[in-house]
């Protein structure tokens, strides 16, 4: 019942919101996203990790077609919940400077969104898994598409059409999978869509080798991965703050989380006989986004094209179908969501004060702002990847995980930890340091509620940076079954 | 069956309310009779199948769920003529007789047993639509519209008419049953060029009434003409109508000679598929877009009977019912926000509904699912009606089929997405900057219809399955 509750608080209190008015609304919406979050600790609490889906809920969804109501947590998706809700509520909060028009529906959807994206996170149905994964498109086109910059409609449309289209393959695959599965036990529907099922079909090396591209053209324009990821800067740029959080911090998970869960084990033949072609293309992103991001001037580009390059590297994890790697890819999906949500928080909070985003207009931060410059500094090398933070625990197990798949291709992604301190440092030493500018001279420190959203972020980052154990733990059941899955 | 005798009586005590002065009673009258009407019709859902008039119509479950789909779309689309209650328009009592008279012919023809019957409850649908058609006398648009659909209507009725002139010649029967056994007798297989012939003619004819391509031309002309009311009922109760007298007659009659019409009906339907989708994407008018989407919609409904079955339930019949309830409820939604909008700002193409979330929130809402709905993206009915048509065609082996409606529908999606984007991302203009006015009764009905497409998308469980 636990994970059905973690899934329908959010939408309730989405609907309530509609009756809250004025300021109210702002405080309501992180209330509810905050107690949603204890609810997710609670659930990580009394979860036991070596055990597999847990705190399930199987109804009939639509019985005479054998499509049920199936939710449940492993250690995987738990971790997923957890940053999800942690994530949400920060958000929320970070979104209180702004003053939005209609700001009660702004915070519904984005408690709307959060049901979307817990409900893939917890599907273990392959057409409920489908459902959500729209339902999570919805709020976040009308986000980005209503609250949004200049080139809003143009930009978000053609996100819409993109993961649309990617999602509709996707569909197409798994009603393919549903008609090649036998009845159920209780015998009222001649198929079931239920996850388990999916696993244990049977399936040739030439079905899977194109469902896994009907599957997969899905997950990699939802990551995305490059050539799929056209509509990404764009739409990172143009939506505001909080949306941009929304998607690469969680959103961008989805796609991730999709090939661990559904892609690895059902079609592991179609991996094996196209994941060559995957890695060269992850690798190829690792490096595209890492130079383009040099060239950037807009921070929040910048960012954009920073996350498409570590996206590149944990599909690069995945698809290396090594412990390692996919471990790496679980703790980088946590730290990785941590951190560029600080990033574009800090971006978000430079903007506010100077009206620009330009990196050649700012500067000379450092001297009014020392708690800025602090957060800044922790959140950019945890992104770098330096020790002791979050970013270098994924990192490391990921590069590890692709040295073992192939010698030539770890050491071309390896570039990416260069790469990545020559644009980052580049930006703090551009925005930060050097002689203040008109737009930067009368630059105010964080106030209390920027640190509230930034404090818990960098707690986080040490936390994973120190004891990634403790997610690691949690993660390690899950991993290694989808690994003996792919074994059959 | 009680439903026929009631909307025939309670329709001629409608026509008689005209003689009062004023119009107020004549919306809460036809209103309160479609509500007897749509009781009366489920309590009918439970009784064992009864055949009336010597065997020629019969009353069954199929029978029952369709006329529940035609007679709640006319309930909930009535509250949208109250514009012309307002404007005490002469012979307004006419004209919703007319529309509850064209119920019996719908009814008539989701129930037939008989070629005749399905002629007469055809032709009863579509006098009283090429009235309707020309309803707005001062229009010329209007009366074009009237024109050309009954010309082009009455040309495919003789086609339809030949058609069963043909069958009957080479099967002797005008009855479904005797005609499926007569079609299966060796003895007839010198006739069989003939009863082709026919089934086709009758393909035709019926394909010209729910606007299938190539029979589709009429289409986007006369639902331009046509008050946005009544365009709204041709392209919700014909078309659900036509789909369940399609079907009908395909399962009872011709099952034997199915290798003949499926490939043809997989030719109509990747046709309409690509005319409607493509089409819709060229227009500058909402309503002319809807227009196209409807013939796009017969295509997915096209799929249905491609996925036949042999039977009046099951994957085929279940997934038609749904998509026409679905596809009926969401578009009253559409028409009855077009509707208000271009009453009050004249305007149809998308910029009239420009700013249209920040004037009436609402109708920017209800419109936004309906959009999706017809869209089929989740959490709308829309996505499972179409789920379950292409899961029936793939049960069937049909995938180059489910493939290419599939790519027909992303094409959907660009042009329902074009309306949210007006009236939700751009400002409004001068013309759209004031609200439109809207009477809390059609409120509360847009609200109903918004929640019942919703509620199709989230349980349809409820509905599917029931036949």
């Amino acid at each position: 019942m636990l994970t059905a509750l973690l899934l329908f608080f959010p939408l309730a209190a989405a609907l309530l919101l509609h009756f809250v008015k004025g300021n109210a609304g702002r405080v309501f919406a992180f209330g509810a996203a905050l107690l949603e979050f204890v609810i997710a600790v609670y659930a990580a609490v009394t979860f036991d990790a070596s055990n597999a889906e847990q705190l399930e809920v199987n109804l009939p969804w639509i019985a005479s077609a054998g499509i049920n109501f199936h939710v449940g947590m492993d250690g995987l998706s738990l971790l997923l919940v957890l940053l999800t809700t942690f994530l949400v509520p920060l958000i929320l909060l970070a979104s209180f400077r702004h003053d939005y028009k209609n700001a009660s529906v702004f915070y519904a959807l984005v408690l709307f969104m959060e049901t979307g994206l817990i409900g893939v996170f917890t599907s273990m149905d392959a057409f409920l898994f489908y459902f959500f994964w729209e339902v999570a498109l919805i709020p976040i086109y009308f986000l980005a598409g209503i609250w949004g910059g200049e080139r809003r409609v143009a930009v978000t449309f053609k996100f819409f059409l993109y993961t649309i289209i990617g999602s509709l393959f996707m569909l197409a695959g798994f009603v393919y999978l549903y008609y090649q599965t036998g009845p159920v036990a209780n015998g009222l529907a001649a198929h079931t869509s239920d996850l388990q099922a999916f696993y244990d079909l049977s399936l040739t090396a030439a079905e899977q080798s194109w469902l896994f591209w009907l599957i997969f053209i899905a997950f990699a324009v939802k990551m995305p991965i490059f050539p799929f990821h056209t509509w990404q800067p764009d739409t990172y740029t143009e939506a505001p703050a909080p949306a941009t959080m929304l998607l690469s911090g969680i959103m961008l998970k989805m796609g991730i989380y999709g090939c661990l869960r559904w892609l690895l084990p059902i079609t592991p033949l179609g991996v094996s006989q196209w994941g060559w072609l995957v890695m060269i293309l992850a690798v190829i992103g690792i490096i595209y986004g890492a130079i383009i991001a040099i060239r950037q001037r807009d921070m929040k580009r910048l960012i954009a094209y920073s996350s498409l390059s570590h996206v590149g590297l944990m599909a690069a994890g995945v698809f290396s179908l090594t412990q390692m790697g996919l471990q790496g890819a679980v703790v980088q999906m946590l730290a990785h969501g941590v951190n560029v949500v600080g990033m574009f928080f800090i971006a978000d909070i430079i903007q506010r004060r100077t009206n620009t985003r330009l990196i050649p207009e700012l500067g000379g931060l450092t001297q009014t702002t020392p708690l800025l410059s602090v957060s800044f500094l922790v959140v950019l090398l945890a992104t770098v990847a330096l020790p002791l933070t979050s970013g270098f625990v994924g990192e490391f197990l990921l590069l590890a995980g692709v040295f073992q798949y192939n010698n030539w291709l770890g050491a071309v992604a390896g570039i990416t930890i260069i790469l990545g301190a020559v644009y980052l440092l580049r930006m703090f030493q551009r925005v930060m340091l050097g002689p203040a500018t008109s737009f930067t001279a009368a630059f105010r420190d964080l106030n209390g509620a920027e640190l509230a959203v930034l404090v818990p972020l960098i707690f986080m980052i040490f936390w994973i940076g120190l004891f990634p154990n403790t997610f690691l733990q949690m993660s390690e059941p899950s991993v290694i079954r989808i690994l003996s899955l792919m074994q059959r | 069956m009680a439903s026929i005798i009631l909307l025939s009586v309670l329709g001629i005590a409608n026509l008689f309310l005209g003689f009062l002065r004023s119009n107020r009673m004549l919306l809460p009258a036809a209103m309160v009779i479609l509500l007897i009407v749509f009781g009366a019709n489920l309590y009918d859902w439970n009784a064992p199948a009864q055949s009336y008039f010597n065997n020629m119509l019969t009353i069954d479950r199929f029978s029952v769920a369709f006329t529940g789909i035609v007679v709640l779309t006319t309930l909930l689309l009535l509250p949208f003529s109250q514009k012309y209650v307002r404007d005490n328009e002469a012979n307004l009592a006419e004209y919703y007789s007319l529309l509850l008279f064209s119920l019996v012919g719908a009814i008539m023809m989701v129930s037939y047993d008989n070629l005749l019957m399905l002629f007469v409850g055809i032709e009863i649908l579509s006098i009283s639509m090429y009235v309707v058609a020309g309803s707005d006398k001062r229009n010329v648009r209007s009366n074009e519209a009237s024109l050309k659909y009954f010309l082009m209507g009455s040309f495919a009725t003789g086609i339809l008419l030949f058609g069963i002139a043909l069958v009957y010649g080479s099967t002797g029967a005008f009855q479904l049953s005797e005609i499926g056994t007569a079609v299966t007798n060796p003895a007839n297989d010198s006739l069989r060029p003939m009863l082709y012939i026919g089934i086709l003619l009758m393909l035709i004819g019926i394909g010209f009434k729910v606007s299938a391509a190539p029979f589709h031309y009429w289409t986007p002309d006369v639902y331009e003409g046509t008050p946005t009311f009544f365009a709204a009922f041709m392209s919700t109760v014909v078309k659900t109508a036509g789909f369940a007298a399609f079907l009908k007659l395909l399962v009872q009659a011709f099952p034997a000679a199915q290798g003949f019409w499926i490939p043809t009906i997989v030719a109509m339907c990747a046709l309409t598929l690509l005319i409607g989708n493509v089409g819709a994407v060229a227009q500058q008018s909402v309503k002319r877009m809807l227009a196209y989407s409807s013939i796009s919609h017969a295509g997915y409904l096209l799929i249905g009977l491609v996925a036949f079955n042999g039977a009046l339930s099951g994957l085929s019949a279940n997934g038609i019912f749904f998509y026409s309830l679905a596809y009926s409820i969401a578009t009253v939604a559409a028409f009855g926000v077009l509707k208000l909008v271009h009453d009050q700002r004249q305007r149809e193409d998308y910029d009239g509904l420009n700013g249209l979330a920040r004037t009436n929130p609402l109708l920017a809402f209800v419109m936004t699912i309906a959009m999706l709905s017809l869209a089929g993206i989740p959490l709308t009915g829309g996505f499972f009606g179409k789920f379950f048509l292409f899961g029936a065609a793939v049960d069937k082996g049909y995938i180059g089929l489910v493939i290419f409606a599939v790519i027909m529908s992303m094409v959907g999606i660009y042009y329902y997405l074009r309306p949210i984007i007006a009236m939700y991302m751009k400002p409004a203009d001068d013309d759209t900057a004031a609200p439109i006015v809207v009477g809390s009764f059609q409120s509360a009905v847009l609200v109903i219809l918004a929640l019942l497409t919703v509620v199709l998308g989230v349980l349809p469980g409820l509905v599917n399955g029931i036949l």
